[in-house]
């Protein structure tokens, strides 16, 4: 097990490395000139200059990159311009925002989407199948900034259901003390059910909004592949074998089809957190997506490159969980394969 | 629409001599049976008309402002109501579907052709091609998807062309995979090394015998894609990284709509919203319906 | 009974340790003395001096900082209280002195004055911020030479509590640049303990700290999301404020943000759209929307005047005649603004700035002015603006697109993400753009002199050149005879409406949107919300 994490990490490095270029890169060629942004409304060209100065953006671009990377592997993840914070900071800080939706979406999502999945599997061309791909379907098929827009609009503004749309908690209450940065389980350590209401209040609609999206991956890769090992052979040897179809659904077919799931939801998973950015505007999450975002929009380097990195690594460390919890669930795999 | 897809399902087996009328067989089947996927062919057809014919049909100009009429409810002129500027909503998400399905194809298009290309080598060649090609696919599945879209746009520029090279790059990945898995199985098999034996180069072997073969999964990934695509360049408009005004694209109207919610003119961006839904939407059951169809299970 | 409802009742209803706004006694007062404002956006920075602080960041210089002086207050026509720019009112300074040759000032700083740590005010931590303003370059340095302060030398310290300014000239903007926001007054001992050597000023610990002696302490700024001030209780500078907290969350969404307003779950607002404004303030109800048509602004159509074809003072003519004034006015900003075409003629009949043009939506006449350029054909070009501002910017770029095109002027619309806005303005190149520009300073002269004078500001878009013109703007900016000063600001105005290298549209005026409990709103020339008048009925 620790040779395949090793291996998987070692295996890893040249994706990471190539993102460090990619990025570095790409955000040199923004149109911006972040000096003259920063330079301020009355800038003189002189001003700009010394501005380039300050930021180190009079440099040639290999030397840009060599302290860019020397700081990298410090460690340190530069200083946003933008919000004038450490970059790592106040990544630390919106993270948990970030996974703390992404986390429940997918919980939520899953919770639908698997019994929906399997019921369509075991149906096939039923109405139960033809309806599970519908919502599903639908549920993809909106462009997510509309879905937000809508929810907020009919829940929060016409029936008044969901709170208002301010962020992470009613403007009432100060989060709770920090531990892990996520308000449900610091708001229970504190024992505060005040603030952890409000916290899961303010998270309804970003929640579903999200889940509404994966449902669809989740349920369709659910339903194809129970389908795939419903009609394979060891299934077909249990059902002549005469055991009950809810033992043959549960323990073999459900057991072996939930690999492919399994990977499905990991790639959602990095998928969401890099793209809710538009969740994160239509309900002022403050989440990582929109914190990039803004910086891309200022041409601000050091939080796009610091996320995007964060965000490769994560993507990393979630194939490795995958690739580990497959050995778990099926010792079979081996890990050459 | 059947023919269409049964040519596609042709050429997948092409070594089998009746295979077209199987197939047209096998495609009524599978249409009788799913009448969701039929109706998604029914509503396909209909976007490519309204792609094709939209600046015939459109009742009004798109592009016309007029004071007068501003941010109307729909009517029975005004079928999706007004938006800020006085123009005709009905007219500009009509006229809005070629540009609209036009980049989602084009981006779709590049990303199938150099995706499938480098894939297939990939698969057939192994060693070192593959190590690079895949560490080139596992790179960009690395990033942040969306986050590099916006990126390389914000980078070069936001015009149409720009777009659709983004969201090409984003989607490479996809294409990769599928290609590699798919030529990876079908290298030696038997009919490959019958044409091998007969004579022919590796690459006219790869191009003709054996690419043919994986066009089937690949065309599910295709339509998938389509509906990603559009929905792709919908939320790069809503950021603000769209098309050109007065150009009528649905995500920016939408987004643009999104602030008249409030005050109660939900129409400006329900309908091009709902279209957009629609037009995603058909993709996916069509991503469904073709995978039903060329699914050698379903064929026995 | 909803569940915000119910969390907030539950909350006022039982005792917690978390929010003091939230204890039962003082959960009613709590909730009249705490502000909640939602805007578009926060500040990047607690330090106004600071490089690239937004204009969210100055709001902090207002509340958490005091300065020497500031502004007296009026009441406008409509009733809304606005600064008073003719009356300078103690601050720090308890009184002060102009010498005879107005060429010095000498200020009585208040004795009880303390910053938050509760050290002293003295002459010592204001000479050192006027020091540090100049010091940290960029945008505080302009701000205090636009008032003639250039050089460290000119503050001294005469003892503990008198601070003498010295000016090499007389002017007339030197007293209220003093007020502006920019010469913010630090603590300079707590300040100096964070300072190094590469960084003299301590500007990155400023950056997220205050060392201020305003009428509020930031309490909390979570960057990108919240900040939340509290009342400074030994704050001497003023009538100590009535709100003790306000929180001011970020809420991008301008739909969200109304929605709030209308739900009463915030109290304030600020940058809505223009219609969001336009259909609260006719709706009544709990929300009241206060306008304030902002001084010495404008928004214009800039030509490039150094290129073809907007070389030709025909061509520029032909499109201030082709402009779709009261479309603009209508469509673009819902009427929110004060019309600045339509007078009887070019030539101003007062020296005030700004004022309507003489031009008016005229086809023919701008397609007899193209013919006579030579281009009676038209010509393809590009009109630019910045995508920060595309809620009004984009209708009104579509509306003017539609309208050149009926003489001819086939126009491509470009929008600019805002990082390159700014250095897309320095480089001068864009044809045609519309855009917006305000002066703190609401004198004509000054206003001209960043955007018309040909020593070629940032602002003068248009590189317009024009040495009469130069010569008068000059004249005028140390002209001390009333008569000759008025004569010179209509000689400059009217070569702006004859030569029009830049088209007036209209003057823009700022909404806030408020509960109707809200009172004591002020009207600044910095659009920034002064916490310290405002109160709950």
């Amino acid at each position: 097990m620790l040779s395949l994490i090793a291996r998987r990490l070692l295996a890893a490095i040249p994706s990471v490395l190539g993102i460090v270029v990619v990025t570095f890169v790409l955000t040199r060629a923004l149109p911006g000139d972040p000096a003259a942004y920063y330079a301020g409304p009355a800038a003189t060209a002189e001003a700009v200059e010394q501005i380039r100065v300050k930021l180190g953006l009079d440099q040639p671009l290999w030397r840009q990159f060599l302290d860019y990377a020397g700081d990298l592997a410090r460690g340190d993840l530069g200083l946003s311009v933008s919000t004038g914070q450490p970059v790592s900071e106040e990544l630390l800080r919106r993270l948990p925002a970030s996974l703390e939706i992404t986390l429940l979406g997918l919980l939520l999502a899953g919770a639908i989407a698997l019994p929906l999945g399997i019921l369509a599997a075991t149906r096939p061309n039923s109405w139960i199948d033809h309806a599970c791909r519908l919502v599903t379907t639908l549920g993809v098929s909106l462009p997510i900034f509309f879905t937000g827009l809508l929810l907020a609009y009919v829940f929060y503004y016409l029936l008044g259901w969901a709170p208002p749309p301010v962020g992470r908690l009613d403007s009432l209450y100060s989060p709770p003390p920090h531990w892990t940065g996520f308000y449900l389980i610091d708001s229970l350590i504190a024992r505060d059910g005040r603030v952890f209401l409000s916290a899961a209040g303010q998270m309804v609609l970003p929640v579903i909004t999200l889940a509404l999206f994966v449902l669809a991956p989740i349920a369709r890769m659910t339903r194809a592949s129970m389908l795939g090992v419903l009609s394979s052979d060891f299934v077909r040897t249990a059902r002549a074998s005469g055991l009950t179809p809810a033992t043959v659904l549960y323990r073999y077919a459900f057991r072996n089809a939930m690999l492919p799931v399994l990977t499905t939801l990991g790639m959602v998973f990095s998928f969401l957190l890099g793209s809710n950015v538009v969740i994160e505007k239509v309900f002022a999450w403050p989440g990582v997506g929109s914190y990039a975002v803004d910086a891309l929009i200022q041409s601000d380097y050091a939080p796009v490159q610091g996320f995007v990195l964060v965000m490769a690594l994560l993507f990393v460390a979630i194939n490795l969980l995958i690739d580990v919890l497959y050995t778990v669930i099926d010792p079979r795999v081996s890990i050459e394969s | 629409m059947d023919n269409r897809v049964a040519t596609l399902d042709a050429t997948s087996d092409a070594s089998r001599p009746s295979a077209l009328a199987a197939a047209l067989r096998h495609a009524r089947y599978v249409l009788g049976e799913n009448p969701v996927t039929a109706a998604a062919f029914a509503l396909f057809g209909a976007f490519l008309i309204a792609a094709v014919a939209g600046p015939w049909l459109a009742p009004f100009d798109p592009l016309a402002t007029d004071a007068a009429r501003a941010l109307q409810p729909p009517s029975s002129t005004h079928w999706f109501g007004t938006d800020q500027l006085g123009r005709d909503i009905f007219s500009r998400v009509l006229v809005a579907t070629s540009l609209d399905f036009g980049m989602a194809f084009a981006a779709v298009a590049l990303s199938f052709g150099l995706g499938c290309g480098l894939g297939a080598l990939a698969g057939y060649y192994g060693g070192w091609t593959d190590r690079l090609v895949s560490r080139l696919s596992d790179t960009i599945m690395a990033f942040p998807l969306f986050v590099l879209a916006m990126a390389i746009v914000a980078a070069l520029g936001n015009s149409v062309a720009n777009i659709i090279y983004a969201t090409a790059i984003i989607n490479l990945p996809f294409y990769i995979r599928v290609a590699r898995a798919e030529v990876n199985v079908r290298r030696n098999a038997g009919y490959v090394e019958a044409a091998r034996l007969a004579g022919n180069g590796e690459l006219r072997v790869l191009a003709c015998h054996i690419f043919p073969n994986i066009l089937p999964p690949v065309m599910v990934q295709i339509s998938l894609n389509m509906g990603w695509a559009i929905l792709n360049a919908a939320g790069l408009s809503f950021i603000g990284l769209g098309v050109r005004p007065p150009q009528p694209e649905w995500g920016i109207m939408v987004a643009e709509g999104g602030s008249y919610m409030i005050s109660g003119e939900w129409w400006v961006s329900f309908f091009p919203g709902a279209v957009l839904m629609l037009a995603v939407f058909c993709f996916n059951l069509l991503g469904d319906g073709l995978r039903d169809l060329i699914d050698p299970r379903r064929r026995t | 009974m909803n569940r915000r409802r119910f969390i907030q009742s539950a909350a006022a209803g039982s005792a917690g340790p978390i929010a003091a706004s939230s204890l039962p006694a003082l959960a009613q007062d709590a909730k009249r003395e705490t502000l909640v404002v939602a805007n578009e956006f926060g500040p990047n920075s607690l330090d106004i001096h600071g490089v690239g602080a937004n204009r969210p960041a100055y709001a902090i210089a207002v509340n958490a900082y005091d300065r020497l002086m500031t502004f007296g207050r009026k009441k406008l026509a409509d009733g809304t209280m606005s600064y008073d720019y003719s009356k300078l009112e103690p601050e720090l300074a308890e009184s002060w002195q102009v010498g005879k040759d107005g060429q010095s000032v000498v200020f009585k700083l208040r004795k009880d004055a303390t910053f938050h740590d509760g050290s002293p005010v003295t002459a010592r931590d204001v000479k050192w911020s006027y020091d540090r303003a100049l010091g940290m370059g960029g945008f505080p340095q302009f701000q205090m030479r636009a008032g003639s302060l250039n050089d460290a030398k000119q503050f001294i310290v005469v003892d503990d509590h008198t601070f003498r300014v010295e000016l090499d000239r007389r002017d007339k903007m030197a007293m209220p640049n003093m007020a502006v926001p920019v010469p913010s007054i630090y603590n300079s001992t707590l300040a100096r303990k964070h300072a190094t050597s590469e960084d003299p000023w301590a500007a990155n610990w400023l950056r997220t700290n205050t060392a201020g002696g305003g009428a509020f302490r930031v309490e909390a700024w979570r960057p990108g999301q919240e900040l939340i001030y509290a009342r400074f209780d030994k704050w001497r500078s003023g009538p100590l404020p009535r709100l003790r907290r306000i929180v001011q969350r970020e809420v991008p969404s301008a739909g969200n943000r109304r929605a709030l307003l209308a739900r009463g779950d915030i109290d304030m607002t600020y940058e809505l759209p223009p219609k969001d404004f336009q259909e609260m303030s006719k709706e009544g109800g709990a929300v009241r929307v206060v306008s304030t048509p902002v001084e010495n602004a404008l928004f214009y159509i800039g030509m490039n005047s150094a290129r073809p074809p907007f070389n030709n003072p025909l061509v520029r003519q032909a499109v201030a005649w082709a402009m779709p004034y009261d479309r603009l006015m209508d469509i673009a900003f819902w009427g929110r603004g004060v019309k600045m075409w339509g007078a009887k003629s070019n030539t101003p009949a007062a020296a005030v700035w700004p004022q309507p043009t003489g031009y008016s939506t005229n086809i023919p006449r701008a397609r007899e002015l193209m013919k006579q350029a030579g281009v009676p054909d038209g010509f393809e070009t590009t009109l630019s603006f910045d995508l920060g501002t595309a809620t009004v910017s984009e209708p009104a770029s579509i509306l003017i697109q539609e309208s050149l095109a009926l003489i001819g002027i086939k126009v491509s619309i470009n929008k600019v993400p805002g990082a390159n806005w700014r250095a897309a303005l320095l480089k001068k190149d864009m044809p045609l753009i519309f855009n917006r520009f305000g002066g703190w300073l609401n004198f004509p002269e000054y206003f001209f002199y960043w955007c018309y004078h040909g020593q070629n500001a940032v602002f003068n878009t248009m590189s317009y050149q024009n040495p009469a013109m130069d010569k008068l703007i000059d004249a005028a900016r140390f002209e001390t005879n009333r008569a000759a000063y008025e004569k010179q600001v209509r000689g400059f105005v009217e070569m702006a409406f004859t030569d029009i290298p830049r088209v007036p549209l209209l003057q823009p005026s700022f909404d806030v949107a408020m509960q109707k409990s809200v009172q004591g709103y002020m009207y600044w020339f910095h659009v920034q919300p002064d916490y310290r008048t405002l109160f709950k009925a």
